[in-house]
């Protein structure tokens, strides 16, 4: 019983992640919708549930990290830390303008409660390796998400930061793939696909793989996470099967990467997430 | 700062590599959020030594520059201090946006330290050759660009770099060098020295050119021609007051560096006095070329980098500023 009122609690936050992203982006009416809304589910997870994080001590040692490696989705991680207490949501309205404390991509010098900068894709990674690396030289016995992308993964430097951390058995860096099959160009499979899988390429360097059948299930997400906890000696990657634009009418029926929809259809868009939200929260625990 | 002058031109017995690897291991033992990362060049700047004296803080990223850059800015954001080698052809141009980006912008205090700056790659050649990657770190936004040009000069810069909160390059020479400090000699990040005092002209210098510009001194006082030699060590943030002060009191500038001079010493120096203080400039080093195979010395001659190449230099621009 507990767990599912905690599930519940979970796909509540998720909606709302959606609902506060979607309205960040129409703040400025543009931005990366498709491959902000496939993770809103695994941030409502990692920030509802998972991770020892305090928005009133954001840098505190003990912390768990979570670096958006795939920094062009932002809008839904500002969403998520927003509603998390980081700051007024309100001030996320401010996206990508001028002077704006929340940047296109995510900035550590510029918003509250990013651990890493990133947005030239392949860094993040890496530099959550190094978080990880460090909090076990010093001791820290905390974890460290990173969130890529599955074109992301087209980036030899993802590669080279799989097999750094499998060597070193970085057992405290989990790695969540937005496997949303779509990148800028076309899918994955047209533009740059993965071989024999990029679960299968990660098990190939050395990674404990879990595959998540549906990415945007908070629960599956949960016990993915929970089974990640138990491995020792290797790093663990959990294949989140999304899709792109999920819960924006607009952009899920493309799978664009950015969208720049009428006013009027932002505005469709955002009345069905908030129904959505309110069925949400109706259903019975 | 306080150092002791040697510059007899002589062949250092040691290697000035091991000018970093020692001040590592001191610092180490100071310090114990100090670690070294390598990419697999350990043996080729002697970092075997720290990697036995320190086991838990030599990491070893392989040959993967692109990742141990970005991953030592995650090092870096959990309170070490990561200082990372790998040659300076790829610290500089295989790893750039790495460095550009996950520690230039994001204000990382990560220290990379490149080898075999210039024609002393000697015999590795071309593809190993850095004339550019000094240039590369000085368009880094707050970045500290370093040039030392012996053993007690890139212990003591080692040793600064604890504190330098921003990210740093320092080219590290293997080989190749002349004695120019004498050891325990201190140095100030962004404060050059003045070698020798004269008021026909200036040669400001780094690196190897140090002992060279000594030379050309020496050749030049026989033709009682006085100039002042200063070594700029430090080309980002680059100590301006001494320019200027050098443009002032002499009026001729040679600025001498082992490197592209297109994105180098003497274009910081240039840039400086294009806007302060326009004053006549020759500029030693490599002209718009690549590098190649060959002994160092060679090298020095075939790129003009040799003391009679500075002193020529030096006649020109008094010349030029009579006239």
């Amino acid at each position: 019983m507990e767990k599912e009122k905690m599930i519940h609690e979970l796909k509540v936050f998720a909606a709302e992640i959606r609902l506060e992203t979607l309205k960040i982006i129409a703040s400025l009416g543009s931005g990366h919708v498709g491959g902000s809304m496939s993770i809103a589910d695994a941030l409502a997870v990692l920030y509802g549930a998972v991770m020892n994080v305090d928005p009133n001590d954001p840098l505190k040692k003990d912390r768990d990290w979570c670096v958006l490696s795939k920094g062009h989705a932002g809008p839904a991680m500002y969403a998520t830390l927003g509603l998390k207490g980081y700051y007024p949501i309100e001030e996320a309205y401010t996206l990508n303008r001028f002077g704006s404390s929340f940047p296109s991509h995510t900035d550590h010098l510029m918003t509250k409660g990013i651990d890493l900068t990133t947005g030239s894709l392949g860094q993040g990674i890496s530099e959550a390796v190094g978080a990880a690396l460090g909090n076990r030289m010093q001791g820290i016995d905390s974890h460290v998400f990173v969130i890529i992308g599955d074109g992301e993964a087209d980036e030899g430097q993802v590669w080279e930061a799989a097999q750094f951390a499998a060597h070193y058995k970085l057992d405290h860096l989990i790695c969540l793939v937005d496997a949303n099959g779509r990148q800028l160009d076309g899918s994955v499979d047209e533009v740059m696909s993965h071989g024999k899988g990029i679960g299968a390429k990660f098990d190939a360097f050395g990674w404990k793989v879990i595959d998540v059948r549906d990415g945007n299930d908070v629960g599956q997400i949960y016990d993915a996470i929970t089974e990640a906890y138990q491995i020792t000696g290797q790093p663990v990657v959990l294949i989140l099967n999304t899709v792109k634009g999920k819960g924006a009418y607009f952009a899920e029926e493309t799978g664009e990467h950015s969208s720049k929809p009428s006013a009027e259809v932002m505005s469709e868009a955002i009345r069905r997430l908030e129904a959505d939200l309110e069925n949400i929260r109706k259903e019975v625990r | 700062m306080n150092y002791t002058l040697i510059g007899k031109h002589e062949k250092d017995a040691r290697d000035c590599r091991d000018g970093y690897a020692n001040a590592m291991l001191k610092i180490m033992s100071e310090n114990d959020r100090v670690l070294h990362i390598d990419c697999d060049l350990a043996g080729c700047v002697n970092a075997t030594k720290i990697k036995k004296a320190y086991p838990d803080r030599f990491i070893n990223a392989g040959i993967a520059e692109a990742n141990a850059m970005s991953m030592s800015c995650g090092l870096a954001a959990t309170g070490m201090i990561p200082f990372m080698h790998t040659f300076g052809v790829f610290a500089g141009r295989r790893m750039f946006d790495q460095a550009f980006l996950s520690a230039g912008y994001s204000n990382w205090p990560v220290h990379v330290v490149g080898t075999d700056p210039g024609v002393t790659a000697a015999i590795n050649g071309a593809t190993h050759m850095p004339f550019e990657d000094g240039g590369l770190y000085r368009i880094v936004p707050n970045a500290v660009v370093l040039d030392p040009c012996d053993y007690a000069q890139a212990y003591s810069l080692t040793e600064k770099l604890v504190d330098c909160k921003s990210l740093s390059y320092m080219r590290l020479i293997r080989r190749g060098f002349k004695t120019v400090y004498a050891d325990g000699s201190d140095f100030e990040i962004g404060k050059g020295v003045v070698l020798k005092e004269g008021n026909d002209a200036t040669v400001i210098a780094s690196g190897i050119m140090i002992d060279n510009a000594l030379k050309a001194y020496e050749l030049l006082e026989t033709e009682d021609i006085h100039v002042r030699v200063i070594d700029m060590f430090t080309w980002k943030p680059l100590d301006e007051q001494l320019v200027l002060k050098a443009a002032e009191e002499t009026g001729a500038i040679v600025s001498a560096e082992n490197h592209f001079v297109g994105s180098g010493l003497g274009s910081a120096i240039a840039n400086l006095l294009a806007e302060r203080k326009p004053t006549v400039q020759e500029y030693i080093g490599i002209h718009n070329r690549y590098g190649q195979v060959g002994a160092q010395e060679e090298l020095e001659k075939e790129y003009g980098l040799t003391a009679e190449d500075i002193a020529a230099a030096v006649r020109k621009a008094i010349e030029r500023k009579k006239m």
